[in-house]
C-alpha cells in the first residue's frame, strides 16, 4: 500500500495555508516560551502571534487565486475554498489580530502563562478558520472542538478569583453537552444518507433517504450550533461565562468562534439541508424572536457592564438569525454582513471595557463607568461610538447590519418578525443609552476613580483604531464587503435554488 | 447465539448506565461507566468493528476512565448530598429525558429498511480502516494533532499554579 | 440475526441516560461522566450505521470521536481541578458566585 500523502497537490496545501501559518506560529510561540528563562516577560510573544495572524490574513487573501481553478475542494473533498470561506477567514483573522493587540497591553505583568495564552489563541484560530472551509462533517466536528476547547481554557484564565474557574466549568460542561447533541445529529445524518460530505448529503436529502432520521438529525445539529452562537433558548451559559472570563478573552469569544459557528450554521442549512427550508425557516424564526426578546429584556435589568453586553450579544444573535427568514441567497448575504458588522463593533466595545474595568474587572458596574468621558475622553468617546453602533444608528456598521437583515426578512415575507425586531431595537436602545448617559455624566462627589489602564498602550490603540475603522467602513461604504458576502452566498447555494438578485442593495 | 450475546451485553450496558446514575459516590459511578464501555466494546465486535473494539477498551476504559478515577481520588470527592437542587433537577430532568427518548425511539422505529446484523458479517480489518484514515481522511487526522496539542497546552495552563500562588505556598 | 434498529434503540437509551445524568447529578465529575456516556452512545450509533452503509467511514469517525473525547477529558478534568482549588468543592449547587 503506498502512502498517498505524497500524491497531494501543492494546491491542496494552498487551500489550508492560513491554518498552516497559524499552526506554525503557535508552535513557534510554544518553543520560544519553553526556551526562555522563567522570569523573562513573555509580552513579545504576543507580537509574534499578531505577526503570524497578519500573515494568515494575507494568506487568506492570496487564496483568491485558487478560485480560478475548476476544482473547488481539496484533500479528497474535505475542504473547500470559495469566496465564502475566504470572507470568513479574513474576518476571523482580523478579530484574532485585534484581540491579540488588546491582550498585549492588558495582560498582567508577570506569571500569567502568557506564552500559553497567545499560543491558545492562535491554535484556537486554526480551528475557527478551518470550520469555515470544511465541507466534510468529520473536519467540521474536529475544527469545532479545537475552537471550543481553546475558548473553554481561555475562559478560565483568571484562576485566582474563583469566578474564572466557575466560568470555565460552566462553559465546558454545557459546551460538551451541546457537542454531544451535535455529534448525535451527525450520526443520524450519516445513518439517513450514508454520507458525511455536505454536498452529498444535500443531494441524498433531495432524493429521499429516511425523512424521519433526517429531521431528527437537523434538530440535533441545530441544538449544537445554536448553543455555540448563544441563541435563545440555548443561551444560559453566556452571561456567566462573559462575566467570569477575562475581558480580552470575551472580546474574542463573543465574536470569532461565533462568526465561525454562524458560517457553519449557514453551510449546514443552505449547503446540506436546502430541501428542508420550509421546515427550518419557521424554527429559526422562533429562535430569532426568542433570542431578541429574552436578550433585550434581561439586558435591561443588568448592572454589570459585561453581563449587559452578554445579553446584548444574545439579542444580536437574534437579529442575525432573522436574516435566515430571507429568501435564497439574499439571506446568506445579509447574515454574512451582519456577522462582520457585529464582530467589529463588539470586539471594539470589549476592548474599551477591558481598558476601563481592567483585566481583573476592578470596575465592573455601569455606575463605575460614570464620568469616563471626562476622565479619558478618548476611551469614553470610543465606547459611546461602539454603543451607538450596537443600537444601530446610521453611519455605523450596526445600522446596515440590521437594515440588511430586516429587509431580507421582509423580502422573505416575515413581516411579523421584522416588526418584533424593530420593537426590540427600540427596547435595546434603552439600556445602551443608560450606559452612554452614565459615561457622559459629570463625575460627582469625591475624587473619581480613573480607568485602570493608563496610559493607553500602542498595541491597544492600534486595536481600537482597527475596530473603529472597520465599524465606520461598514457603516459608510458597505458596498465592497456586501459584494464579497453576496459572491460567497452565490457560490454556496446549490444552483437549482439560486435566486436572481431579488433585492438589489447598491 | 447472536441474540443471547446482544441481550446480555445490551443489558449490561443499560444496567451499568443506570447504576452510574443512581450511585451516590463518584468512584462507583466511574466503575459502572467502565462496565458500560467494555460491554459496548463487545457490541462493536458483534457489528464487525474489530479495531474499534480494541480501541474502545484501550482508549476509553483504559485511558480516559483511569484519568477520571485518578482525579476522583486526587480531589477526594465524597458522596453527593441530596439537596434542594437535586430534587428540582429530578423533576425537570426526568420528563425532559423521557421526552427525548420518546422522540428518538419513535423516529428510529418508524425508519424502514435499516436491515439486520449478522454475526461475522461485514468484518472490517484494521488495514481497511488505516487505508481510509491515512488517505481520504488525512487532513482531519493531521488536524487532530492540533487538537491534542491544544488539550495539553490547556491542561497545563489551567492545572499549573500561577506564579503568584507558588510564592504564597513557599512561605 | 438482529435488526439494526435494536442497536439504535440501545444507543438512544444510553444517550438519554447520559442526558438524565447530566441534568440530575450534583457532582462535577459525575456530570462530566454523563457526557462521556452520551458520547459513547453516539459512537454505538455510528458503528451501527457504519454496518448499514460504509463500514470503514463510520468506524473511522468513531476513532476520531475517541480522540476528541480523550482531549476533552484532559481539559475538563484540568478545569475541574482548578475549580476545586478555587472553591474547595465539587458540588454543582455551590458553584454559584454568579447568579444565572
Amino acid at each position: 500500500m503506498t502512502l498517498d500523502l505524497l500524491h497531494l497537490m501543492p494546491t491542496d496545501l494552498f487551500r489550508i495555508l492560513p491554518e498552516v501559518v497559524l499552526t506554525i506560529t503557535g508552535v513557534l510561540i510554544m518553543l520560544v516560551d519553553a526556551s526562555l528563562p522563567p522570569h523573562v516577560d513573555r509580552r513579545n510573544l504576543g507580537w509574534l502571534a499578531a505577526l503570524g495572524t497578519v500573515f494568515a490574513l494575507l494568506a487568506s487573501q492570496a487564496q483568491l487565486a485558487l478560485l480560478q481553478l475548476a476544482e473547488r475542494t481539496g484533500f479528497y473533498g474535505t475542504v473547500e475554498t470559495s469566496t465564502f470561506s475566504i470572507f470568513f477567514h479574513v474576518l476571523i483573522c482580523g478579530i484574532v489580530l485585534v484581540t491579540l493587540l488588546i491582550a498585549l497591553d492588558t495582560l498582567p505583568e508577570n506569571g500569567h502563562h502568557k506564552g500559553e495564552f497567545f499560543a491558545l489563541i492562535t491554535f484556537g484560530a486554526v480551528g475557527m478558520c478551518l470550520l469555515t472551509s470544511a465541507v466534510e462533517l468529520l473536519v467540521v466536528f474536529i475544527a469545532l472542538e479545537i475552537s471550543s476547547i481553546a475558548t473553554y481554557v481561555l475562559a478560565g484564565y483568571r484562576k485566582e478569583n474563583g469566578r474564572g474557574p466557575e466560568a470555565a466549568i460552566k462553559y465546558f460542561l454545557l459546551g460538551s453537552f451541546a457537542t454531544g447533541f451535535f455529534l448525535y445529529g451527525i450520526a443520524m445524518v450519516f445513518g439517513a444518507t450514508g454520507s458525511t460530505v455536505i454536498s452529498e448529503i444535500a443531494t441524498r436529502v433531495h432524493t429521499g433517504g429516511h425523512p424521519g432520521l433526517i429531521l431528527l438529525a437537523l434538530g440535533l445539529m441545530l441544538v449544537g450550533i445554536l448553543f455555540k452562537v448563544s441563541a435563545a433558548p440555548f443561551h444560559i451559559w453566556t452571561p456567566d461565562v462573559y462575566e467570569g472570563a477575562p475581558s480580552p478573552v470575551v472580546a474574542l469569544m463573543s465574536t470569532a468562534p461565533k462568526a465561525a459557528a454562524f458560517a457553519l450554521l449557514i453551510r449546514i442549512l443552505y449547503g446540506a439541508f436546502p430541501a428542508l427550508q420550509p421546515i427550518w425557516t419557521p424554527l429559526l424564526w422562533l429562535v430569532a424572536v426568542l433570542s431578541m426578546t429574552v436578550g433585550n429584556l434581561a439586558a435591561l435589568r443588568q448592572h454589570n457592564v459585561k453581563r449587559m453586553l452578554a445579553y446584548s450579544s444574545i439579542a444580536h444573535a437574534g437579529y442575525l438569525i432573522a436574516a435566515f427568514a430571507g429568501a435564497g441567497n439574499t439571506g446568506i448575504t445579509a447574515a454574512c454582513f451582519y456577522t462582520a458588522a457585529y464582530a467589529s463593533m463588539n470586539v471594539g466595545a470589549f476592548a474599551v471595557v477591558t481598558l476601563i474595568s481592567g483585566y481583573e474587572d476592578e470596575l465592573p458596574l455601569i455606575k463605575d463607568f460614570r464620568g469616563v468621558l471626562y476622565r479619558t475622553p478618548v476611551l469614553g468617546g470610543a465606547l459611546i461610538f461602539f454603543l451607538i453602533s450596537l443600537i444601530g444608528i446610521p453611519f455605523t456598521g450596526g445600522f446596515f447590519g440590521k437594515f440588511f437583515s430586516f429587509t431580507t426578512a421582509m423580502g422573505g415575507g416575515a413581516v411579523w418578525l421584522v416588526l418584533i425586531g424593530l420593537l426590540n431595537s427600540g427596547l435595546a436602545a434603552a439600556y445602551y443609552l443608560r450606559l452612554i448617559v452614565s459615561i457622559a455624566q459629570k463625575p460627582e462627589g469625591e475624587s473619581p476613580v480613573p480607568p485602570v489602564a493608563q496610559p493607553i498602550g500602542v498595541a491597544v490603540s492600534a486595536a481600537l483604531m482597527l475596530a473603529i475603522a472597520a465599524t465606520l467602513v461598514l457603516g459608510i461604504a458597505p458596498g465592497e464587503v456586501l459584494k464579497n458576502a453576496a459572491e460567497g452566498a452565490y457560490e454556496l447555494m446549490p444552483h437549482s435554488m439560486q435566486m436572481v438578485n431579488s433585492l438589489v442593495f447598491f | 447465539m447472536h441474540l443471547i450475546l446482544f441481550i446480555l451485553f445490551a443489558g449490561l450496558a443499560i444496567a451499568g448506565a443506570l447504576n452510574m446514575l443512581l450511585q451516590k459516590h463518584p468512584i462507583n459511578s466511574a466503575l459502572s461507566l467502565i462496565v458500560v464501555m467494555t460491554s459496548l466494546a463487545v457490541l462493536y465486535l458483534m457489528l464487525g468493528a474489530e479495531f474499534l473494539a480494541a480501541a474502545q477498551v484501550i482508549v476509553y476504559a483504559g485511558a480516559i476512565m483511569v484519568l477520571f478515577t485518578f482525579v476522583v481520588m486526587l480531589l477526594n470527592a465524597g458522596r453527593e448530598e441530596r439537596t434542594l437542587g437535586s430534587k428540582a433537577s429530578w423533576s425537570v430532568g426526568f420528563p425532559a429525558a423521557v421526552a427525548i427518548l420518546a422522540i428518538i425511539a419513535s423516529v428510529i422505529l418508524k425508519a424502514q429498511g435499516l436491515g439486520n446484523a449478522m454475526l461475522g458479517d461485514k468484518i472490517t480489518s484494521t488495514e481497511q480502516v488505516s487505508a481510509v484514515l491515512f488517505k481520504e481522511l488525512v487532513l482531519p487526522f493531521e488536524v487532530t494533532s492540533v487538537l491534542v496539542l491544544i488539550a495539553i497546552l490547556g491542561a497545563v495552563a489551567l492545572a499549573r499554579r500561577g506564579d503568584g500562588e507558588e510564592r504564597k505556598d513557599r512561605r | 440475526m438482529i435488526p439494526l434498529s435494536w442497536y439504535l434503540i440501545l444507543s438512544a437509551v444510553l444517550f438519554t441516560l447520559g442526558v438524565t445524568g447530566f441534568l440530575v447529578k450534583r457532582n462535577l465529575i459525575t456530570v462530566f461522566m454523563s457526557i462521556e456516556l452520551m458520547l459513547n452512545a453516539v459512537n454505538l450509533s455510528f458503528v451501527t450505521f457504519a454496518h448499514l452503509w460504509d463500514p470503514v467511514k463510520g468506524q473511522v469517525f468513531v476513532f476520531f470521536v475517541m480522540m476528541v473525547a480523550a482531549a476533552e477529558a484532559a481539559v475538563g478534568l484540568a478545569i475541574i481541578i482548578s475549580v476545586f482549588r478555587a472553591r474547595a468543592t465539587l458540588a454543582v449547587d455551590q458553584i454559584d458566585l454568579m447568579k444565572l
